[in-house]
């Protein structure tokens, strides 16, 4: 078999949401893009998530991500009348704004109290949001059921169709010249010339930058290019149920009906490495609370469940970096490919295509806030 | 299109299929039942709008999405034809009353 040897400006390494929406935004700024992807066995969060373009509770303990994520909202609109207008595929983008539906009183004091710190915070992003009582969640939602106690609301969350999102992201990059190949396991990435050499199995590729975007597997990737990347896969379930007739206006954190017909309910969280196993423990326990929020669910066929992988930094939060040691080696990761998906591909993708990620934007995104000593 | 096979006579029952009187054969699935009754397209797809009949008769494909008493989105080549049986082919998706 004959080596196979590329040369790209940019090397995007991931074929996910993040690394197609940085893809997508470098390739329609006339950059040549080569995407290495991994095949059908990667872990693929892109594939298993939960497609909320969600603002509302972003941001506690960073409110650079508040402003980061509102703008990305801000900005889908017109990123999904983009990709509708290159690629013919309507990715069903809407922003009803969204609901957190509590179940107890407690649960409504918990969920006002951490919004308040959240917006308290010093340089958070205005936006509007409220505290709903059981009346007024009723005159909105007339289908909750009894045990309902109240809601946050944000005008701001939406949802999207995020299997075709990565779909036309895909077809959009490769309209514009980039070069998809999967299968293209990156074993070793070495700077040279001024540019870096991709190993992979069968052959290798040159690049004058390189754009981490491989999820979890950033963390391997990461330290061949001095770039320090602690992402850790955490797991999330997801039960998704029949099609049905559309009944549900608004997209809950915990549940949504798809453009299709179906609903999807999820929101847990485990500690559980690479297991992609699902727990009927866990997607019971996600199916009561659903159907104690919405009553006539508990009729409904539920016809799939999955387990998939979140890409967790130590905090949560994002993480952009240009690596200091190895320049034009760029990492982007983060557990909210869909919501970011409109500024990774109209902001960031600009950004890398200049060669720099200003202070201002990106510097709380560096991964330096993991090594602050504790004490100053 | 569908011919049965020459065994021996099977009693028949009586259901509705859209609404009129069909005699069906005991046992048979309310898939065979349809396709017996010579209704070829057993519902229109929730998402395309497209005709679709019963295609793999074993719970498998779902193509053979019908309303069964009232209920949506029954595999009709799983469920039993029973005496009384309201058979709808079924338009789209299923309506969930709330």
């Amino acid at each position: 078999m004959s080596r196979e040897l590329r040369e790209a400006d940019v090397a995007v390494v991931g074929g996910g949401l993040v690394g197609a929406a940085v893809a997508w935004g470098l390739a329609r700024l006339g950059t040549r893009v080569v995407v290495l992807d991994e095949g059908d066995v990667a872990f693929r969060a892109s594939r298993g998530n939960f497609a909320l373009v969600w603002v509302q509770s972003k941001g506690l303990g960073m409110p650079e991500y508040a402003a980061w994520t509102k703008l990305s909202s801000d900005l889908w609109g017109q990123f999904a009348r983009r990709l509708a207008d290159e690629t013919g595929l309507d990715v069903a983008f809407r922003r009803p704004g969204g609901f957190h539906l509590c179940l107890s009183e407690r649960e409504v004091e918990n969920r006002a109290a951490m919004l308040k710190r959240l917006h308290n915070q010093p340089g958070i992003v205005k936006y509007d949001y409220e505290m709903l009582d059981a009346a007024q969640v009723r005159a909105m939602l007339p289908q909750v059921g009894p045990e309902v106690a109240g809601a946050s609301f944000c005008p701001l969350d939406g949802h999207v169709n995020s299997l075709r999102l990565l779909r036309a992201l895909h077809a959009g990059m490769q309209q514009h010249g980039a070069t998809y190949l999967a299968d293209h396991v990156v074993e070793r990435i070495e700077p040279r010339g001024g540019g870096f050499r991709l190993a992979i199995r069968c052959g290798e590729v040159r690049a004058g930058k390189i754009v981490l975007a491989a999820g979890n597997g950033n963390a391997r990737l990461g330290p061949m290019v001095g770039l320090d990347v602690p992402v850790r896969p955490q797991r999330g379930q997801i039960i998704v149920t029949e099609k049905v007739a559309p009944f549900l206006d608004y997209p809950i954190v915990t549940i949504r009906q798809t453009d299709e017909g179906s609903v999807m309910i999820g929101d847990s969280v485990e500690e559980a490495g690479w297991d992609t196993t699902v727990g009927a423990g866990v997607v019971s326990a996600e199916a009561e609370r659903a159907v104690r929020m919405f009553p006539h669910l508990a009729r409904l066929n539920v016809v799939r469940t999955w387990a998939a992988l979140r890409v967790m930094t130590p905090d949560g939060f994002p993480l952009y970096q240009q690596s200091v040691g190895s320049p034009g080696a760029f990492v982007a990761t983060c557990h909210s490919g869909v919501t970011l998906a409109a500024v990774h591909a109209l902001v960031l993708a600009p950004a890398i295509a200049r060669g720099e990620l200003p202070a201002e934007q990106y510097g709380a995104f560096s991964p330096r806030r993991f090594h602050v000593p504790a004490t100053a | 299109m569908f011919r049965r096979l020459p065994d021996t006579d099977v009693p028949t029952i009586e259901v509705t299929i859209d609404g009129r009187g069909a005699r069906v054969r005991a046992g048979d699935t309310v898939a065979a039942a349809l396709i017996s009754a010579g209704v070829l397209a057993s519902r229109v797809a929730d998402v395309s709008g497209a005709p679709r009949a019963p295609y793999c008769m074993m719970g498998v494909c779902f193509e053979c999405l019908v309303t069964v008493d009232g209920v949506g989105n029954r595999q009709g080549c799983l469920v039993p034809v029973v005496p009384g049986m309201r058979i709808e082919t079924q338009r789209g998706k299923r309506e969930v009353d709330l």
